[in-house]
């Protein structure tokens, strides 16, 4: 399958994404520019992190009104996968595909540091090659991470499963102390209603490579991979 | 007497005066003044240091580019190679210290681009006042936010560092920036206005009056009026930095750039002299063309703004398009500014009309001086005091653990957690061991990287002192597994027209020389600040040393964490009776003084190819620099890397607190399975260098027994704890 | 009652956020939008019981020594009853 990785001025995990989808998972994969309109070539969509337009105004305030964006929008209601990865997640919920905010981290500091996830489910196109309630290590690095939504959303969120990854300590205790930035619900990642969009603080790409010291990031981008190889042998 | 006005505004002397005078034949301008001003100050100068400066050894058979570009280069094999820089930026940072640290990140990082490279990798060295002051915090908190600010966002990870306290740097902190880039040899660019009558022209930001004239407030102590003299500040803008490495990088690759150099201090003037004078040509510009985002800026305001994230490129006649074409797609300005000559002349225009000319090299090439200097007195005073007269402490315990939680000695987590470290998926030994590791995509090699510096050390003894700041950074670099190859210096002193400041500087530079000469690791680039000096007097004399290393194999990447028990503990080289000038009297006795350690290269070099050779053969699980704290600290830190206990047991002839905290140099601490300790103690023998057995990695305790007695019995998790506490009690203060 | 205070970047200093914004509102469409300058908005509440001359002296202070940084900021205020 092939992932478009979208390039806003200002990202910079392109490159990592890049390489660990094509070097390490073996995908063919292309970048794609903020400015390009004709997306239909891909079959998952990658934002990756950084600090587009430098963050300026509000993180992912100003990428959210890149051409690529209509685009974008139109991928995610035809049903196909969308992964927003640290400032790839703050676009997507300044564009309105994912709810709430990300706000800054509890302590006003930027965090970066080795950090566990707990897998909520694995019935989503993201966590397939999971197990249930599994503890990944995921490294986070970002000083906005700290997921913030109104009660509804909450309840909504949590009633739909839409809640996929929650920070947690090494034996998957989902605890205060184990909360790096403060987000409500231990929030680290959640998918839309459909679940074919999700946007995550933690950083998979860069837990692929052994030599980075984990390969939990294999299970995220593995199960969208067997997920659009299972379609397409339904399909078949 | 109007004259005399005018060269002090400029803050030149009147014998520097007259020396312009000669070169033009006539007296100068005030565009043509204020341009000599700039360029003759220290900073840019490097009046009262270029002399010294070349007593460094600067060439080799790996080195590509030494010293006098924007950033040296030193060869790493299969067409690849490393380009670095160190900088200081203390003196903005005192100001403001977020934007000091920013711009100065913003700085370095465009001194590695320009010369063709990726930057990969971020480094710095800082220095504070102590916590308890809240002025230290506040600035220490400003400055790694800074440093943060800039590093994160125009996405290279900051891999190493290091961070020291003492009251000599109160008021005056030491911000010292390093960058590292990778580069294929045929991709290399250079700052030379090569071709007459090809484009000069300027890319990037604006020009604005940010910054005006912070090359010659950088050449001056900070005073109550310094303080005031507010239109220093710039402000850094790392995203418009990020889209003007990526126009840059690809600039190259079309191939029509001739020369590019960054406007770092001194913005225009600064660029176009030196570019003009490596190229032995003139350039002629106009000031009206240069992009403004202020009205009413006068020739001399456009032409020595500081205005960041601007760069000047010369490029091939006729080619102009492909540079506004890409600068266009990054959404960044290019403009042509004017033209490379023959005359040797930089000529200044104002819409068409000459405000100024003057010949380039003159500008280039500020006047050497030597300055007197003179041993201060104190040096043998201090040196005179014999710490064995002290009693010896009763409970080592309760040292080791006042050690361990020492501003000095304790974690640096606090500091290195803000900066994103691991972007761009190379790190493959992150902040926390004795160097970083940087492996590079597609090879099977590595580099290595660390800071380093003892203002302590070099203030007691400053030739010892920059001898062992550049022995310590390479005894880092072969611990994580890599072979040391070149250095930068951030040299950071005093007033230097004082004889006491420059005795230390003079005998500094020749302490890191030798080391250098003697561990094969050239100068390859640097910076020299001077002036680092408050009310309360200078700082210590503070040479910090960046160095580079190079692993062929990433398989030989080695950290300082104890890795399995029943592991034998060895301790290579040796340990003499030195308490002097070391960590233990500062921080148990509140002294500073005594003997510095030792040093001795010869030896220095051998136990670092013994320890380099053990690791390539693939016997060693840990390697770890004894260095502050000594051996008892080094055994601490790889007990709590690794989460293991030890059992040590001593046998030496010395004092307990000497052998337990001395900092006798050219000592590695390794560990590694028993059944490899024959071959080691081949190796060892082939290289002539001591090798002690001396325990066991067991356990979660470290126990350590000297001559038979029960001297340190300590849980790890207790001295994790200490270890790690202290920053953060201080920082989270609200 | 309550201080108004706004806290500027002084004209010299450079604004990247501004700019930022600018570029964003332009590509945009907005194209009266001549240019961004980006402060920050602060609300201090003052204690009942002091005197306006009083809060007014502190608040004045507060935003020397605290809320701006004279370096490369401005700052004005106003204080209003709640």
């Amino acid at each position: 399958m092939r992932f478009g990785i979208i390039v806003f001025p200002g990202s910079n995990c392109d490159s990592d994404c890049y390489h660990a989808l094509r070097d390490v998972m073996g995908q063919d994969v292309r970048y794609v520019w903020h400015k390009e309109s004709d997306i239909s070539d891909v079959d998952c969509v990658v934002l990756p992190g950084g600090f587009s337009y430098g963050d300026y105004l509000r993180c992912g305030a100003i990428a959210r009104f890149s051409p690529v964006m209509q685009s974008v929008q139109d991928f995610a209601e035809m049903g196909k996968p969308i992964i927003g990865i640290c400032n790839g997640f703050q676009i997507l919920t300044e564009a309105g595909l994912l709810p709430g905010a990300l706000i800054r981290n509890r302590e006003l500091k930027f965090i970066c540091q080795p950090q566990y996830i707990r897998v909520e489910h694995n019935r989503s196109m993201f966590t397939n090659m999971c197990q249930d309630r599994q503890v990944l290590n995921v490294p986070i690095a970002h000083g906005e991470g700290n997921y913030v939504a109104d009660e509804a959303t909450l309840e909504r969120l949590e009633a739909n499963g839409q809640v996929i990854f929650r920070y947690c300590d090494a034996q998957g205790e989902c605890t205060n102390e184990a909360n790096p930035n403060g987000s409500m619900h231990n929030i680290a990642g959640i998918m839309n209603e459909k679940g074919n969009v999700l946007g995550m603080m933690p950083h998979p790409e860069r837990v692929c490579d052994p030599i980075l010291g984990g390969t939990d990031g294999r299970l995220i981008f593995g199960s969208i991979v067997e997920w659009a190889e299972r379609r397409i042998a339904n399909a078949k | 007497m109007p004259s005399k006005q005018r060269w002090d505004e400029v803050g030149l002397t009147e014998n520097e005066y007259r020396m312009i005078i000669d070169i033009l034949g006539r007296e100068p301008n005030d565009l043509e003044l204020n341009l000599y001003g700039v360029m003759w100050s220290e900073h840019c100068g490097y009046k009262h240091s270029r002399a010294m400066l070349k007593m460094f050894p600067t060439s080799g058979p790996r080195i590509l580019q030494g010293p006098g570009e924007n950033a040296g280069i030193v060869d790493i094999g299969d067409g690849l190679a490393v380009c670095m820089k160190v900088e200081s930026h203390n003196h903005p940072s005192a100001l403001e210290p977020y934007q000091g640290a920013a711009t100065g990140m913003g700085g370095i990082i465009r001194d590695i681009f320009t010369m063709g490279s990726r930057p990969v990798a971020l480094l710095d060295s800082l220095k504070f006042g102590p916590l308890d002051n809240p002025r230290s915090r506040y600035l220490m908190d400003g400055i790694v936010s800074g440093i943060a600010g800039y590093g994160n966002c125009i996405g290279i990870p900051t891999v190493a560092g290091e961070v020291g306290f003492d009251p000599c740097y109160t008021g005056n902190p030491l911000v010292n920036a390093m960058c590292v880039g990778l580069i294929r040899h045929d991709e290399i660019q250079r700052g030379a206005a090569a071709g007459v009558g090809n484009s000069v022209m300027i890319v990037g930001h604006t020009t604005g009056r940010d910054g005006m004239g912070g090359a010659s407030f950088a050449s001056v102590e900070i005073t109550a009026e310094s303080e005031e003299r507010r239109s220093a500040v710039q402000v850094g803008d790392p995203f418009m930095e990020k889209l003007l490495l990526e126009a840059c990088l690809e600039l190259f690759k079309t191939g029509c750039v001739v020369g590019i150099q960054d406007m770092g201090a001194a913005g225009i003037i600064s660029s176009t002299c030196e570019t003009a004078a490596r190229a032995g040509t003139g350039i002629e510009l106009d000031v009206a063309l240069v992009p403004k985002r202020e009205t009413g800026m006068t020739p001399t305001e456009v032409m020595i703004s500081e205005s960041q994230e601007r760069m000047l490129v010369i490029v091939e006649k006729g080619r102009e398009q492909e540079v506004y074409d890409i600068f266009d797609k990054w959404g960044l300005h290019a403009v042509v500014i004017g033209h490379v000559t023959d005359d040797g002349m930089l000529r200044v225009l104002d819409n068409g009309v000459k405000v100024g000319e003057v010949p380039a090299k003159s500008l280039a090439e500020a006047p050497v001086y030597r300055p007197g200097y003179e041993k201060p007195a104190y040096i043998d005073e201090l040196a005179a005091f014999d710490p064995l007269t002290l009693p010896l402490p009763d409970d080592m315990n309760d040292v080791l653990l006042k050690l361990l939680a020492s501003p000095d000695i304790c974690s640096k987590r606090w500091v290195y957690r803000q900066y994103d470290y691991m972007v761009r998926t190379d790190t493959a030994l992150p902040p926390g061991s004795d160097a970083a590791v940087v492996r590079i995509k597609g090879t099977h090699k590595a580099i290595a990287l660390t800071i380093d510096s003892n203002g302590r050390y070099s203030y007691l003894d400053p030739y010892k002192g920059g001898a062992i700041a550049v022995a310590e950074a390479a005894r880092n670099i072969v611990c994580s597994g890599a072979l040391p190859i070149a250095i930068t210096d951030c040299l950071n002193f005093g007033t230097p027209e004082k004889p006491d400041i420059y005795w230390q500087f003079r005998e500094s530079i020749m302490g890191m020389a030798e080391a250098c000469r003697a561990l094969d690791t050239p100068v390859i680039s640097g910076n020299v600040s001077f002036y680092n000096e408050t009310d309360r007097g200078a700082i210590y004399p503070t040479p910090t040393v960046g160095m580079a290393g190079v692993m062929e194999d990433v398989k030989h990447i080695t950290t300082q964490a104890f890795k399995k028990d029943g592991d034998a503990i060895v301790l290579l080289g040796e340990t003499k009776e030195e308490l002097g000038a070391s960590q233990f009297l500062n921080i148990i006795y509140g002294m500073q003084k005594g003997k510095v350690p030792d040093i001795n290269l010869e030896k220095e070099s051998s136990v670092q190819k013994a320890t380099l050779k053990a690791i390539q053969e693939g016997i060693i699980s840990s390697a770890h620099d004894c260095s502050d704290g000594g051996l008892a600290i080094a055994l601490a830190e790889s007990c709590i890397s690794g989460r293991k206990g030890a059992y040590v047991n001593l046998k030496f002839g010395i004092r307990t607190d000497a052998l337990l905290f001395g900092e006798s140099q050219s000592r590695i601490l390794i560990s590694l399975k028993p059944e490899y300790l024959d071959k080691l103690f081949v190796i060892c023998e082939s290289f002539g260098v001591p090798c002690q057995v001396i325990g066991t990695v067991y356990g979660d305790r470290l126990n350590v027994d000297v001559n038979g007695n029960k001297v340190v019995q300590l849980p790890v998790e207790e001295m994790k704890d200490k270890w790690e506490g202290t920053i953060p009690a201080y920082m989270n203060r609200r | 009652m309550t201080a108004k205070i706004n806290v500027t970047l002084k004209k010299s200093i450079m604004d990247p956020q501004g700019t930022a914004v600018k570029d964003a509102a332009l590509s945009m469409g907005f194209d009266a939008v001549d240019d961004v300058r980006i402060g920050k908005h602060i609300e201090v509440k003052i204690k009942d019981g002091v005197s306006r001359e009083e809060a007014e002296k502190q608040v004045e202070l507060l935003c020397q020594k605290l809320l701006a940084n004279p370096v490369m900021e401005n700052f004005s205020f106003e204080i209003t009853e709640d």
